[in-house]
């Protein structure tokens, strides 16, 4: 479904990496490891479509994302390192918006219920401002529990500031999905225990 | 599709209301602005009737300018933007959505108090209507240019003074026809063709601008 082919992309005068190549199958979990800096988000990000990778492309379904453009965005959910949170609204209205431009209009109970999943419950009416780090984490990541429709996950450091019940959930949720013949791209720096059919790894650690 | 612009709008708007703040220092510089004009030069009807549709016109513009800077910076910053590109809703319906909102939030406002204004200058009444028709129809038009310049700009080092640079050569057509509306309703003649002249650059600009706001914010976000 997902494939990458001959993918190289530079910072600067940088290689970060090239030469790489891989195929995502349905209940496929692909794990990108490598210390800061190799280009881990680089790679997330020409896998949606957001960087123009120096070389090589990405293909879904055969056909390449750059063509694809919407049609491949309405399959692929992506959760970057910055949360994509406003502080002036509350984690509810966040993630109903999150949700909106997303094309998945969510009814305010599965909202409600997703948030309270994520141990949010009672917090719906605060501003994000007034969350924790963790909690503004949890927040963003509630989209997972609303978007089984988009087979495609690609989630950026989804652990960080995470504790570890927040973690499990994450890892449960991805399995889950998983299971159900979605594709989760992942980068981590801690091991994570995903139940899947197939798992790829990626080191970009030279 | 429309559901999607609705979303963006409306919150956008939601966070205006919960900012008001920002929303009132880009009325306040207009009030200001417009203010100096009057206390500097000193009691002279004839030389404030004549210039009032300028000073008007040119500080709704550097407002206008004011508010663009934050049109993109905060969804930049925050990772929303990121979202906005990846969403499969066509990018060019959001940005319309985000450029609408913003004029809504810090255009409306100078359409709405500028007639107040102009009594400083001694305008006469009959003026009054023309000013606020013109702005209304020609402060979309420098929302929607204004945030090509503000998408160019974005993640810039001194972004802001590289903005007025790019976008004030391109609101002087605008100014011309704005403030010309003014002297021809002045001079006894009719302000209809620069309304209309107006009404065809914003219909030009909702039309094109979107379109090439998105592609300038697909180019920065890279």
């Amino acid at each position: 479904m997902l494939d990458a082919r001959d993918l190289a992309a530079t910072r600067g005068d940088t290689t970060l990496f090239s030469g790489l190549g891989f195929s995502l199958a349905p209940g496929a979990l692909l794990r990108v490891t490598g210390a800061n800096g190799t280009g881990k988000t680089s790679l997330l990000r020409a896998l949606c479509g957001l960087l123009m990778p120096s070389a090589g492309e990405v293909r879904w379904k055969g056909e390449d994302i750059r063509a694809l453009r919407e049609e491949y965005w309405g399959h692929l959910l992506y959760i970057g390192h910055a949360n994509a949170l406003k502080d002036d609204l509350t984690a509810t209205e966040n993630l109903a918006f999150a949700c909106g431009i997303a094309g998945l209009p969510v009814p305010r109970e599965r909202v409600h219920s997703a948030l309270g999943r994520f141990g949010l419950a009672g917090r719906e009416r605060l501003p994000v401002r007034a969350l924790s780090q963790g909690q503004r984490r949890r927040a963003a990541l509630a989209r997972l529990a609303v978007s089984e429709a988009q087979p495609l996950w690609i989630l950026d450091e989804p652990f960080a500031a995470l504790d570890a019940a927040g973690v499990d959930l994450v890892q449960s949720l991805a399995g889950e999905h998983l299971a159900r013949g979605g594709m989760v791209v992942l980068t981590t720096h801690q091991d994570a225990r995903i139940k899947a059919p197939s798992v790829t790894d990626i080191n970009l650690d030279r | 599709m429309l559901a999607v612009l609705r979303t963006v709008i409306h919150r956008d708007l939601l966070l205006a209301l919960r900012r008001r703040a920002d929303v009132a220092t880009v009325l306040l510089f207009f009030v200001i602005v417009v203010s100096l004009f009057p206390l500097g030069i000193g009691p002279e009807p004839n030389l404030l009737r004549a210039i009032a549709p300028g000073v008007i016109w040119v500080a709704a513009l550097l407002s206008c300018m004011l508010a663009l800077a934050r049109l993109f910076a905060a969804d930049f910053a925050d990772g929303t933007l990121e979202q906005m590109l990846v969403s499969p809703t066509p990018l060019g319906l959001i940005v319309a959505g985000k450029v609408a909102a913003h004029w809504l939030a810090s255009g409306l406002p100078l359409v709405l108090i500028a007639p107040v204004l102009a009594i400083q200058f001694d305008l006469d009444q009959s003026l009054l209507g023309v000013l606020a028709l013109s702005l209304l129809i020609g402060t979309p038009v420098l929302s929607l240019i204004g945030a090509i310049g503000a998408a160019l700009t974005l993640g810039l080092r001194g972004g802001g003074v590289l903005l007025a640079l790019l976008v004030l050569p391109l609101y002087v057509p605008v100014l011309i026809i704005g403030a010309g509306a003014l002297d021809a309703a002045a001079a006894g003649q009719s302000a209809q063709p620069h309304f209309l002249l107006l009404a065809a650059l914003l219909v030009l600009a909702a039309a094109f601008t979107p379109w090439a706001i998105a592609a300038s914010l697909r180019i920065s976000s890279e």
